[in-house]
């Protein structure tokens, strides 16, 4: 049961990731664009931060671990992807413009073991 | 000195109706940026609780977690060439339109982008750090970027052999 609704809520994650992606992209075009794409930046930073706060809830603060199935493994393992995030780092190298992959790659690992962390910690402190 | 009063602005005149150009409200929602429209949201959402579904599924399978997170590491790699093959596919038969773009957003965003997910990867890669597994740490990090990176190049060129037999 706890695995039906943590996929249910990996299909609202998606969907999630789905308008953000669109309005960021969107809010981006329109100030002049970007050849990096941001938008998986900012959905995969904030779902790990999201992510680390439910880890360090259920971990250090005693919530069901229900909660971690549902909201972490389910709605945050579906709002946030690496398939997306690999494949665009590819496409820019493919591109020839080597040096937008390695930002894309080099933010995307430190701005989410960052984030991560930092949720994990905020629950510490608490 | 008084400044002149401002030549009056032609007021926009109010078009007469064309009943033939009129929109209806399934068109209106037609022509609105695809994340703002409902039954993509859903579509997008039906293919996201498959790939969810999925990837809970390998979790099982694995063995406990015991160091090295193998469900993340193996969910992430093969979505990373299914989706490189699937992007690649779509892109060679044609313009993202129509039953392709349908098929993008069920197959790729949908399914591929919630099979696979980023934030298991971080919290995962952090608890190996404070756990000072900084080896297994930075050995689990390289293999997924590497192999993820790898595998995408391997469905996208496996896209290439399909179209090749295909001619």
């Amino acid at each position: 049961m706890t695995e039906l609704l943590a996929a249910l809520a990996g299909g609202a994650g998606a969907a999630a990731r789905f308008v953000v992606d669109g309005a960021f992209t969107a809010f981006v075009d329109r100030r002049g664009g970007s050849v990096l794409p941001w938008a998986t930046t900012l959905i995969n930073v904030t779902g790990s931060f999201a992510l680390g706060v439910v880890v360090g809830l259920v971990t250090v603060g005693g919530a069901p671990s229900a909660v971690a199935l549902i909201l972490g493994t389910g709605f945050l393992g579906g709002y946030t992807t690496f398939s997306t995030a690999s494949f665009e780092t590819v496409r820019l190298a493919r591109q020839g413009r080597w040096r937008a992959a390695g930002v894309h790659l080099v933010v995307m690992v430190s701005g989410t073991l960052l984030a991560a962390a930092a949720g994990l910690s905020l629950v510490v402190v608490f | 000195m008084v400044t002149p009063p401002s030549s009056p602005q032609p007021q926009p005149q109010p078009q007469p109706v064309d009943p033939d150009s009129e929109v209806t409200a399934a068109e209106r929602t037609a022509r609105r940026p695809l994340h703002l429209q409902p039954r993509l949201i859903v579509w997008v959402a039906s293919g996201g609780v498959l790939g969810a579904a999925a990837r809970i599924g390998v979790i099982h399978l694995s063995p406990a977690p015991a160091g090295f997170p193998l469900a993340t590491f193996v969910v992430n790699v093969v979505g990373a060439f299914v989706l490189g093959l699937l992007l690649q596919g779509l892109s060679d038969a044609g313009p993202d339109e129509g039953r392709r773009r349908l098929a993008r957003l069920w197959a790729g965003t949908g399914f591929c982008g919630a099979f696979t997910t980023y934030s298991s990867f971080a919290v995962d890669t952090d608890e190996l750090l404070r756990a000072g597994q900084l080896g297994l740490a930075l050995a689990y990090v390289a293999a997924t970027l590497m192999l993820g990176a790898a595998a995408t190049l391997a469905g996208v060129a496996a896209a290439g052999l399909r179209r090749r037999r295909s001619v």
